[in-house]
């Protein structure tokens, strides 16, 4: 599973077909149409619904009505959900507590893991077996909840946005990830540096981590995509609905269909549909990660596989 | 400092007769088993390596192994009123034996959970399983770089959206006042809410999963099947076999370790089936349709207060869970296939 040969990218930036090694027979026709067919509806199943969504959030009260719901055609561009959203309330306080929960947690998780992984990735070093056993025995169990919720309690977290960050802050398997990237480092590179007078830390960040960037850019994804997705810890550990992150103002605007606090005076004089103000903070949770991810699609599957399972 | 470059057949007593003699950090180098280092000196050595894994390491015990120990309340009628400290509360609460698990097991919801959990880990294995395998067969033989890229990059997306937010937009889609709804009323059809709907919840779920996951999914099986050497295809065409003959000759066994692993990991995880998904939709479903074991202990830990019984339902499940991962690992050894760990 380590060494993933890429295909040979063959006339890069066409759309045309690279040409076919001569054993293979031509593409028959229906085949190439239902192979088209199957990938399409696939596609389409995946970008109609984000589609509905964000043209609905775009709308206008009127053309909500018109439609009788859900938008599916355009008829004029408005941004007035977003700027009752944004313009301080609920929601805003929701999305600045989501964006800050989400850096400082990316920052924290990605700096105690990158050290981790590079503090194992020696191998003969002093117990390293030994605490990458403690590390990959927790992939096979898990505590429970009850036990959790009561540690944390005991630790005195609740009501602190501690513990939304700090229960949740290391991911064994990015440590892995990360950790197999820095084994594939030519030891002759941190050797040299070593002789040179340099140590581990400096070594770490002057010649692991400018080599390591396309793992840690998924790294960094996965840790950040984690945070912000979350909303469990958050119901759990938190009293204050003032505190509330994004993802769990959602769950009560969507589900329970409330309106957002502050909301509810521009909805009920008309002005602005309830579905387009849920449509557009579904955007606003949405948007983030659907914007950062394709650009760091390229190195997945490099960094979900390599040395994931090296010992 | 040569010694980097000392080779591996050197003497021993050569080795530790060197190393007292470098400077402290400078002795590491990428091989550790040339020559016996005392304990004393390779902590020299590797101090700064192990207390740079030390802050991982504290938040892993401290969240991890720490909260085992809190299983003890799955012996205890729990009073959480007792103190803010849950340490204080537990060693105040009185001790009720296995009274727990005798609950437990007379209990009929959690039966229900139970099988509410089977049926959902049967029906996501066999309707979600095959999903990416087939994908990444199709995405893997798109020739073009460009197509290839693109649907890529579209399937990948779904999993990196919230749970929130799938459950969201199928709200939109399916609910009661959603999309298919509002076309079946228009055209003189009842509407229909399949999103409160206890008979379908099951399919529901797995849909919802497929939709998020099944892209991601693809990842694996796509680097399994690029690590197969072209030489392969060209010899078995070369030999007449036609290309349904080839994926099941060549692809095929080239996915088989892979689709093993997944499915040991899966069976391990039997008992896991999607609690946060589940548990948004809990309370509009019903828990008669939507109760699974992991929202079992919620509902009784978080929202009743019953500490001991949900952490009792809790073991129960941990203790199963890491049977059955064990368990699924000796069937992949014995089928020959290598499982999550070596034998």
């Amino acid at each position: 599973m380590t060494a993933l040969i890429e295909k040979p990218v063959r006339e890069p930036g066409r759309w045309a077909a690279p040409p076919r090694p001569v054993w293979e027979e031509p593409a028959s026709k229906a085949g190439l149409a239902s192979k088209g067919l199957v990938l399409g509806i696939a596609c389409l199943a995946i970008l109609f619904p984000l589609w509905i969504v964000v043209v609905t959030s775009l709308s206008s009260r009127k053309t909500i009505d018109e439609a009788g719901g859900l938008v599916m055609v355009p008829k004029d561009i408005t941004f007035v959900a977003y700027q009752e959203l944004l313009s301080g309330g609920q929601v805003t306080r929701a999305a600045i507590v989501s964006v800050l929960v989400t850096v400082v947690g990316t920052a924290f998780s990605m700096t105690v893991s990158v050290l981790c992984a590079y503090g194992l990735s020696r191998s003969g070093s002093l117990g390293h077996r030994w605490i990458l056993m403690v590390l990959l025995a927790t992939m096979f169990f898990s505590a429970g909840l009850i036990p959790t919720y009561l540690l944390v309690q005991t630790l005195g977290l609740t009501d602190s946005y501690l513990a939304l960050i700090l229960p949740s802050a290391i991911s064994v398997f990015n440590i892995l990830v990360l950790r197999g990237f820095f084994m594939g480092i030519s030891s002759e590179l941190t050797d040299s540096a070593r002789i040179d007078g340099a140590g581990d830390f400096r070594i770490l960040w002057q010649i692991v981590m400018p080599l390591s960037r396309a793992v840690i850019a998924v790294i960094t994804l996965f840790y950040a995509v984690g945070y912000w997705s979350a909303w469990f810890n958050a119901s759990l550990y938190l009293n204050d609905q003032d505190m509330m992150p994004l993802q769990n103002v959602m769950i009560q605007l969507v589900q329970k269909q409330e309106a957002p606090v502050g909301l509810g005076q521009a909805i009920k004089t008309g002005q602005l549909s309830g579905l387009a103000v849920q449509m557009a903070v579904m955007v606003m949770a949405l948007l983030p990660v659907a914007v950062l991810s394709p650009f760091v699609q390229r190195h997945f599957k490099k960094g979900m596989l390599t040395g994931a399972v090296k010992g | 400092m040569s010694h980097s470059t000392v080779p591996r057949s050197r003497t021993e007593a050569d080795t530790t007769a060197k190393t007292p003699v470098a400077p402290g950090g400078a002795t590491g180098s990428s091989d550790g088993r040339r020559g016996r280092l005392s304990l004393r000196l390779r902590f020299r050595r590797d101090r700064v390596l192990i207390l740079m894994a030390l802050p991982a390491v504290v938040l892993v015990l401290l969240f991890n192994y720490v909260p085992i120990l809190g299983n003890v309340v799955a012996f205890q009628d729990y009073d959480p009123y007792i103190s803010d400290n849950g340490v204080v509360s537990m060693l105040h609460s009185p001790w009720v034996g296995l009274e727990n698990f005798q609950r437990i097991f007379a209990d009929s919801s959690f039966w229900s959970a139970v099988q509410n959990t089977l049926v959902l880990f049967f029906l996501q294995l066999l309707l979600f399983f095959p999903i990416p395998i087939l994908l990444a067969l199709l995405i893997n033989s798109v020739v073009r770089p460009r197509v290839r890229a693109v649907a890529q990059a579209v399937l990948y997306l779904p999993h990196f959206f919230s749970w929130v937010l799938v459950i969201a937009v199928f709200q939109q889609l399916l609910g009661g006042a959603g999309l298919l709804s509002t076309l079946l009323r228009n055209h003189g059809y009842d509407g229909l809410d399949i999103m409160t709907d206890p008979n379908t919840f099951k399919f529901l779920v797995t849909a919802q999963s497929v939709w998020k996951d099944a892209g991601w999914g693809i990842i694996v099986f796509l680097a399994a099947l690029a690590s197969v050497s072209p030489d392969l295809y060209e010899a078995a065409a070369m030999d007449g076999a036609s290309r349904w003959r080839r994926m099941w000759h060549v692809t095929l066994p080239a996915l088989r370790p892979v689709i093993a692993l997944l499915l040991v990991l899966r069976v391990g995880d039997a008992l896991t089936v999607g609690f946060e998904q589940i548990l948004l939709q809990r309370d509009a479903v019903g828990p008669g349709a939507a109760e699974v074991l992991d929202t079992f202990v919620w509902w009784n830990g978080v929202r009743n207060q019953d500490f001991g019984y949900a952490a009792a339902a809790g073991l129960v499940k941990g203790v199963i869970s890491i049977g059955l991962v064990l368990a699924a690992n000796k069937v992949a050894h014995l089928m020959g296939e290598q499982g999550v760990y070596k034998k």
